[in-house]
């Protein structure tokens, strides 16, 4: 304890030192604003967090993939039955209030189609690929809310989406090769730029977002899933 | 005017975060780690943020404490 | 006012390890993690705002010549909450095998690196 004192003494001190000689708390001077925005109007991004994300540093995105990826498998290497345990079938559906199970419903359906315009219009309108995959997968474990784990097995089979996350990491990563055949460099943005603030603008940036939006609602799903099936199907081995 | 709303926004941070900390049980801190998710996404908003707003909002609001309550039933199920 | 957003930043920080210092359970320390990770997505947000500026998504109703703020810092927050979601689960993953292993959870007991 005392040596955490004495720790955080010292990054304090430092911090404040570094904090006095920051620009002010809503200043004006953002060099890499003012670099960021004509690049990404010139191709006709309207979402120029997006642009930023896809386009221009989009070998940030490449390996935040990457992560996901590997942090997917590994919690599914760590969560499988061990060998004193074995899978049990599925409980029966829970019991939650009729109430619950309506909204989880209703919410369900608006849920889903909020998500895919979130994800198609990445370019567009604030959102994109990551935040329509994550309103996606949990829009899915409303299903899980209203009491219904088993119907939440069977819309959403693991080895499916096992697949679906490989699929959307190539298909992110083929879509950068593609950027390298056609002479520029990885992830170049390929296609015609469009109208600005139309749906088919920005080059590949929509198509890099549906790619994203694949990968990370089939990611985070299958996260989950091990979480949930851990806890409610493996039981351990009756000694015996 | 918006001054006082980002001012108002760090400081039910401030208060959220210290509440995560200071609270004993995991179980418990599962939903105050959701509430912390709620006020940084209303943060984010203020500070004209919405991408940001949107991921915080799915992320730490819904998936990471369902991954805690998950993992908390399992552990204390072992025990 | 030009501070309070560093400051709150530089506590969750220090709150945080504060938390991962004193935790008797491992959960809480993986969740006292997380407030960490908030405290730098609070200091890269706080970079790039100015006063009066509007977010960065232009489109037919805003010209291309307003103020925004700041649009790379945003994306680097972005992809930091996602990673930092995946970790967090790989960390609360290693904490169920442990307790499944070792039958405790409390840092303190947990003193050999036995397999």
């Amino acid at each position: 304890m005392v040596l955490f004192i004495i720790g955080g003494g010292c990054v304090a001190a430092m911090l404040v030192l570094v904090f006095l000689d920051m620009p002010a708390f809503g200043g004006k001077h953002h060099p890499y604003r003012d670099h960021a925005i004509p690049a990404a109007v010139q191709h006709g991004t309207a979402n120029v967090v997006s642009a930023v994300n896809f386009d221009q540093r989009g070998i940030d995105t490449f390996g935040e993939e990457t992560i996901m990826l590997g942090s997917v498998v590994g919690v599914a290497v760590l969560l499988r039955p061990g060998e004193h345990e074995h899978e049990e079938e599925g409980p029966a559906t829970g019991r939650v209030l009729d109430s619950t199970r309506l909204a989880a419903y209703l919410v369900l359906a608006v849920t889903m189609i909020v998500g895919l315009d979130v994800v198609l219009h990445g370019a567009i309108t604030p959102g994109g690929g990551f935040q329509g995959g994550v309103v996606l997968a949990t829009g899915a474990h409303l299903l899980y809310v209203g009491g219904r784990y088993p119907a939440l097995r069977r819309v959403t089979p693991e080895p499916v989406y096992e697949a679906g996350e490989a699929f959307g990491a190539a298909a992110f990563a083929g879509l950068g090769l593609a950027g390298i055949a056609v002479g520029g460099a990885f992830l170049a943005n390929l296609l015609p730029n469009g109208t600005f603030g139309q749906l088919f603008s920005a080059g590949s940036v929509p198509l890099l977002s549906i790619a994203v939006g694949i990968e990370v609602a089939c990611g985070t799903v299958v996260l989950l899933a091990q979480f949930l099936r851990q806890e409610l199907a493996i039981r351990p081995n009756e000694s015996g | 005017m918006s001054e006082v709303v980002v001012a108002i926004a760090l400081t039910l941070v401030l208060v959220a975060g210290t509440a995560v900390v200071m609270t004993n049980d995991p179980e418990r801190q599962a939903v105050t780690l959701s509430v912390l998710g709620i006020v940084l996404t209303v943060l984010f908003v203020a500070l004209q943020a919405p991408d940001v707003a949107l991921s915080q909002l799915g992320v730490g609001a819904a998936i990471v404490p369902l991954m805690v309550m998950l993992a908390i039933r399992k552990i204390r199920a072992t025990r | 006012m030009t501070y309070y957003a560093y400051f709150v930043a530089g506590w969750l920080l220090l709150v945080g390890v504060y938390g991962i210092v004193r935790s008797r359970d491992l959960v809480h320390a993986v969740v006292s993690l997380s407030v960490c990770q908030s405290g730098t997505y609070v200091l890269l947000l706080s970079v790039g705002y100015q006063k009066g500026a509007v977010a960065p998504v232009f489109g037919s109703t805003l010209p291309t010549s307003t103020p925004v703020v700041d649009p790379v810092v945003q994306a680097m927050t972005l992809t930091d909450i996602v990673v930092g979601a995946t970790v967090t689960a790989l960390l609360l993953a290693i904490a169920v095998q442990i307790a499944k292993r070792h039958g405790t959870v409390d840092p303190d007991e947990l003193v050999s690196l036995e397999g």
